[in-house]
């Protein structure tokens, strides 16, 4: 089946992929049309720090001689991709959103880049995030936020905004995310979007620029559920380069996706992610996803993770002292920022790192190495880090006392819908509550897969839904994602984007711009 | 568990190797103060039993054959840094002088 729209930048990945097979449409089209799309919206949605146009033009070019001269292509050969600004990308800059790292162009790709490559994906630019990954609404980036594009005022997420919000917008079919508390799957929540965060060392860290080591994990963002799959079975699989990676495959995710069956299947709704302090259209969209799993043959029973409620404080203890370490890096020498302090004469490399690290780095970023520095200093790393670690076990068990029980767990992606951009940005706990339902699965390591719900009543923006999978079992999320997606799309009568508002744009600039 | 004064938040920026301003500490004490209450709950929850976790997955020290591998040229390893003189990077001294 290929896409039925004349606009490129409305199929799926996998329309895209067939068609770009059987040479219906050439990759260089297919670029071009999101090329273009990005240059009309981008000016108001600014998910992207960087466009590579020429990059990605020669990457379709090179893709389209390729399938002209018969040589054998991976199965999304020729369709765009846009990556988060945290993984590195051999000649496109590569930020992470802070002004420490302005203009640094990697000398090498990450594993998954180099994935994405030979698998002939055709990197547009880098997505806008949070800086270092330490937010839930971009609005840490040290480049302006990304605007959601269901509503430009709100967030799109965090923080991998960047990349929902380029997949919501039709900019990009598939994006790149990074997940540590959240980040792939709070942004695809309140933008519509699917995204997944894979089990924890599923696909390799090599060329991520850390955050919380023990935590972070890179992963799909798209816009159905087999289109995230596919990019999976990309991305996945063992790496020599990353010592935490598994050493195995990459889960068999299209295969699951296809077959979207959830008969006999037992479903645990989680009783501590829900309920009091969600919004009241998430739950209703969530309630009815737990209904229709049921209609569809699914045994849905409640499950009690007593320690969730301790997750968020855990991670917020977790987080910084990892963050801490990793972010020790940045010390004005090497690549990236260096600033002399004023009035000090011949200052030495000490001085020079302090001033640069304090003009290099926001606000956020300052909150939680300092947080981390105190809760790993001496006399407090009892306290904090080592009870913190403790939580993670009792969190962990939790799962496993569950995934004993039943197969899959779910909840509402999110306690709310997108807020408005400002809201809580100065209110540092307010905004990690955003995070409170997709931590628990970073502590555990387990796979998570947020998918669009529907749109709550009170507000009309999307909520999401968030699947939970034992550890390696990620196909099981591809299985009940795609099963739940086809029933929604059916009581919707087509995507849920298709509601979104169309999105104000900017005459092309070869034409000239006033 | 003790509040954190200004002192030790500016006492913190001197081991993380930030140059925070007064203003910066005094915005940053408070934030931090805020986020400490909210996360300090974490400390008392875990029985003294409980082995702590530090990483999802149980890891095995992972080896590889010793071999050449290509890694990064001389001038792709600083093509980042601020300064560089005679293919190494150049840094401000590092010693206080006498």
């Amino acid at each position: 089946m290929t896409g039925t729209s004349p606009d490129l930048t409305r199929w799926s990945a996998t329309d895209l992929a067939a068609a770009l097979a059987v040479g219906e449409v050439s990759a260089v089209e297919v670029t071009r049309a999101h090329l273009d799309r990005i240059a009309a919206v981008d000016p108001e949605v600014h998910a992207f720090l960087h466009v590579g146009a020429d990059g990605a033009l020669a990457a379709a070019r090179a893709v389209d001689d390729a399938r002209a001269a018969g040589r054998p292509l991976g199965p999304l050969a020729g369709v765009p991709v846009a990556v988060k600004d945290v993984v590195t990308t051999q000649g496109l800059p590569t930020t992470a959103g802070s002004r420490i790292l302005a203009g640094w162009v990697p000398p090498y790709d990450a594993t998954l880049v180099t994935r994405l490559r030979a698998g002939g994906l055709v990197l547009l630019g880098k997505t806008n995030m949070d800086e270092f990954a330490m937010g839930s609404s971009t609005e840490h980036s040290a480049y302006g936020p990304t605007h959601n594009p269901w509503d430009l005022e709100r967030i799109p997420g965090g923080s991998g905004g960047g990349s929902a919000a380029a997949v919501a917008a039709f900019e990009a079919p598939l994006a790149i995310g990074t997940d540590t508390g959240g980040s792939i799957r709070q942004p695809a929540a309140v933008t519509g979007t699917v995204g997944v965060k894979p089990t924890y060392g599923g696909v390799s860290r090599y060329g991520l620029i850390a955050l919380a080591s023990s935590l972070d994990q890179a992963g799909p963002c798209a816009r159905s559920v087999l289109d995230a799959a596919a990019l999976h079975e990309v991305i996945g699989g063992h790496d020599p380069r990353d010592s935490t990676s598994i050493d195995a495959p990459a889960p068999a995710a299209v295969e699951a996706a296809r077959r979207a069956d959830v008969r006999g299947l037992r479903i645990g709704v989680v009783r501590e992610l829900g309920g009091d302090g969600y919004q009241a259209g998430v739950r209703t969209r969530f309630d009815e996803s737990v209904q229709l799993l049921v209609d569809a043959g699914a045994e849905v029973v409640e499950v009690s993770c007593p320690s969730f409620e301790y997750a968020l404080a855990a991670y917020y203890l977790i987080l910084p002292s990892e963050a801490s370490s990793n972010l020790a890096r940045f010390d004005a020498m090497r690549y990236g920022l260096r600033v002399v302090p004023d009035g000090v004469d011949a200052p030495t490399a000490e001085q020079v790192m302090a001033a640069t690290r304090d003009a290099g780095f926001g606000d956020e970023v300052k909150r939680r190495i300092i947080l981390g520095t105190y809760a790993l200093s001496s006399g407090y790393y009892d306290a904090y880090y080592g009870q913190a670690q403790k939580v993670r076990t009792l969190i962990a068990r939790d799962f496993e006392a569950a995934f004993g029980r039943v197969d899959v767990l779910m909840s509402p992606t999110t306690p709310t819908t997108a807020f408005r951009l400002g809201e809580k940005l100065d209110d540092p706990v307010a905004m990690y509550l955003s995070d409170v339902a997709t931590i628990p699965a970073n502590l555990a390591g387990i796979p998570g897969m947020s998918l669009p719900a529907g749109l709550a009543d009170e507000d009309g923006l999307p909520v999401g839904v968030q699947l939970l999978a034992p550890a390696t079992h990620d196909a099981r999320l591809y299985g009940v994602g795609a099963a739940l997606e086809a029933m929604l799309l059916e009581r919707w009568g087509g995507p849920l984007l298709d509601r979104a508002p169309a999105l104000p744009t900017t005459a092309p600039t070869r034409e000239g711009v006033a | 568990m003790a509040a954190l004064t200004r002192d030790d938040v500016a006492h913190l920026c001197g081991l993380a190797r930030i140059a925070a301003t007064d203003t910066e500490l005094d915005r940053l004490s408070g934030q931090l103060g805020v986020i400490l209450d909210a996360v300090a709950g974490a400390g008392e929850v875990a029985p003294a039993d409980v082995p702590p976790m530090s990483h999802p997955l149980p890891l095995t020290n992972v080896t590889r054959p010793d071999v050449l591998r290509p890694g990064l040229t001389p001038e792709q390893a600083l093509a980042g840094a601020p300064a560089s003189e005679q293919q190494r990077f150049r840094v401000p001294r590092i010693l206080e002088q006498d």
